[in-house]
């Protein structure tokens, strides 16, 4: 049978065009808060423009607009190939399409307007909230529903990851946006206080680790073996990797808040899960690479799998540095820090958002059935995506490390040596430097959508 | 090939079942959470209050939240600061700067005496933050005058030029929104456990009469100027382990 009449790929479409448009748009609202940094007059006096309504929205595009679309597009995809089955209800997909866009729209429309629940990367209030709920619980639905028809013996390891995933945001999503309406755009947080920031950094350090990172690395799982035409390099490895994920990564969250008001048996036992954490990491990112082994010199001339191992070497990177910055006098200096914003975008920038790139890629060649237009523009979106990326992540690097060593330093009469003004003024070049590297990581991504947008229109004379 | 079991029979009869698979997931993902979030709402050493009430306003008859004095102790916000907490969430502050002094030689200099978890027990979401762009304000109450944090609000750099903080004129153009305030109160009165904040009645009904008429940057100021000043802290004392 054609792979057309026994697959349902419509909504898988027009998420991975979906997912293309919100990089850009997520990342280029990421480099105009940047620039305010750099230049305040960019905040342009305005209630909607500035920095702090506009940040909540640069994070819930790309993570929930560009991340879900790539999400949901590869998901969708891949657990119909894998399972050999057709997606259980082509109809939900569409929903779950339709539903996700309009709460990406309501986001684009109350962030800037200042409608926000005041909790990092879950500001949307709580009608928003609740539709979000819905649309999840469809693309969970219809996923699992679409495993339960596998026509295949077992269940291939990319979807675990995916279920993972839909499990631990599901309990996370409704425990942390539990509220109190006052009004249709106004709520108050159930918790207060020092409750209130664990179930929020639970979220918050979840929604990294199993939305970006367990879902991305379902991703991976799919995409690295079918790009480079070998099979997954461990399956041992992969199950320990799974498992170890599943039950370690939830403790995490208590290391974002080390030395705080949080007891000090929660923080600590939050730093130790995240030191063991390396260990299944870089199993799975061993996993990832070794895959390739003996087919290395696929990576010359095939771009799209340099955007898939590339990534597993920022992954490595940043999930090497996550536990490091866990520990409690490492901690002590990065906390607050730009340092931290650093560490997140070697994460989202370098791991998401570039096995991302390589899995959509490889999704526009099969969805509609062609090659990529041109070759040398992936290329040259992997290039301006690698050194956007680093350029930013160094400029973090020695702008956090510097502000933390500025704002514990004493001089010899034992009194502070800077005022915190001073250490602002110290961060400018780097705060320009980070511009600038956000500036070339989205024109990479304005490079893959007109790449993507051609290969589309012109696929019908170029089929494969 | 596909009898062949490649690791132990219980993970093969999990890849086997989507339903099996989805039930040891549930299990496996909710331990971490359960472990470090219950004990926080039974243990009582996680609210300093508990072995220092004193740091909670006492209230006796009669005292209402404007008889209250800096250091009597902790206590639910006024009408006006609650106003300017919202505002202050709108705006997105929290992203810039913290409210979670952390105990070292440094930052007691720079902002204070370490912050406790009692002190914003009445908060509703928790503002701690996560990033100094600005500096910590969780000791900010009294540090400057309202003259200076209205020029510094309005246009930040004519203050503190080295600022990257945008400008916010329109703060003193707004009035607070009056009639919503006794509802935002109310909710806050309601809500369930430890997190309660034990408003009177009285300090509700006719909440929307006392702010009608204040700018939006009133009732931020009277929150900025509250932020630390609640508890008076005895530094000879070890409130936290």
């Amino acid at each position: 049978m054609e792979a057309a009449e026994k697959y349902d790929f419509s909504a898988v479409r027009w998420f991975s065009i979906a997912a293309v448009v919100y990089l850009v748009v997520g990342t280029l609202v990421g480099f105009y808060i940047a620039a305010e940094l750099a230049w305040p007059v960019l905040n342009l006096d305005l209630p909607y423009t500035t920095f702090g309504r506009l940040r909540p929205l640069h994070t819930n595009a790309v993570i929930f607009a560009f991340g879900g679309s790539t999400l949901m597009a590869t998901a969708f995809y891949s657990v119909q190939r894998t399972c050999g089955t057709r997606i259980w209800s082509p109809g939900m997909a569409w929903f779950t399409f339709w539903g996700w866009n309009l709460i990406i729209v309501s986001a684009v429309i109350t962030l800037p307007l200042g409608i926000t629940q005041g909790k990092e990367y879950a500001e949307l209030e709580w009608p928003i909230d609740l539709a979000i709920a819905v649309v999840w619980l469809s693309f969970f639905i219809n996923f699992v529903m679409t495993l339960v028809n596998k026509k295949t013996s077992h269940i291939y390891v990319s979807n675990w990851f995916f279920l993972g995933m839909l499990v631990m945001i599901t309990y996370l999503h409704v425990v942390n946006s539990l509220a109190i309406p006052v009004s249709l755009f106004k709520s108050y947080s159930l918790f207060s206080g020092v409750q209130d920031a664990m179930i929020q950094w639970w979220w918050g350090h979840n929604a990294v680790g199993f939305y970006l990172t367990a879902g991305f690395l379902g991703i991976m799982y799919y995409f690295v073996p079918k790009q480079a035409n070998r099979p997954v390099y461990s399956y041992r490895l992969s199950v320990i990797h799974f498992w170890a994920l599943m039950f370690g990564y939830v403790w995490l969250g208590a290391h974002h808040l080390q030395y705080t008001a949080l007891p000090d048996w929660t923080g600590s036992l939050g730093a130790a899960v995240s030191l063991a954490m390396i260990i299944p990491s870089w199993g799975g990112a061993v996993n990832g690479m070794m895959t390739l082994s003996g087919a290395w010199d696929k990576l010359r001339d095939d771009y799209i799998l340099r955007f898939l191992i590339v990534s597993l070497a920022f992954y490595a990177m940043s999930t090497f540095e996550g536990p490091v910055m866990s520990v409690k006098t490492v901690n002590a200096l990065s906390h607050y820090t730009d340092w931290t914003i650093g560490h997140v975008h070697s994460g989202a920038l370098g791991w998401v958002a570039m096995v991302a790139a390589g899995a959509l890629y490889h999704l526009v060649e099969k969805l509609w059935n062609t090659k990529m237009y041109s070759p040398a523009l992936v290329n040259l979106h992997f290039w301006l995506a690698t050194i956007g990326a680093v350029v930013y992540i160094t400029a973090m690097w020695v702008s956090g490390i510097m502000q933390g060593l500025m704002w514990r330093d004493y001089d010899e009469y034992g009194t502070l040596s800077y005022t915190f003004a001073e250490s602002v003024a110290a961060m400018m070049p780097y705060y320009k430097m980070r511009a600038i590297g956000g500036l070339i990581y989205w024109l990479g991504g304005v490079v893959m959508l007109y790449n993507v947008v051609v290969t589309v229109a012109t696929a019908k004379d170029r089929q494969a | 090939m596909a009898d062949k079991i490649y690791s132990t029979k219980l993970q093969d009869k999990i890849e086997r079942s989507a339903i099996l698979m989805l039930l040891f997931t549930m299990v496996a993902v909710s331990v971490g959470g359960l472990v470090e979030i219950v004990p926080l709402f039974t243990i009582d050493e996680t609210m300093e209050h508990n072995a220092n009430p004193e740091i909670l306003w006492q209230r006796k008859e009669g005292d209402t939240l404007e008889t209250w004095k800096a250091g009597d102790g902790i206590r639910p916000y006024t009408a006006l600061e609650l106003a300017g907490r919202d505002i202050y969430i709108r705006e997105g502050c929290f992203l810039c700067h913290s409210q979670m002094i952390r105990p070292f030689r440094d930052e007691k200099e720079r902002y204070g005496h370490y912050s406790l978890a009692s002190e914003s027990m009445y908060d509703h979401p928790f503002q701690w933050g996560s990033k100094r762009t600005g500096p910590d304000l969780a000791r900010l109450g009294g540090k400057y005058s309202d003259e200076w944090q209205r020029q510094h609000l309005m246009a930040p750099r004519s203050v503190v030029p080295e600022s990257v903080m945008p400008n916010y004129p329109w703060l003193a153009e707004n009035q607070v929104d009056a009639d919503g305030i006794e509802a935002r109160m109310k909710v806050m009165q309601m809500m369930p456990g430890i997190g309660k904040v034990p408003y009177l009645d009285s300090d509700i009904n006719g909440a929307a009469e006392k702010i009608r008429g204040k700018t939006e940057m009133d009732a931020m100021i009277a929150y900025l100027q509250v932020l630390g000043t609640m508890a008076k802290l005895d530094y000879s004392k070890t409130y936290r382990k």
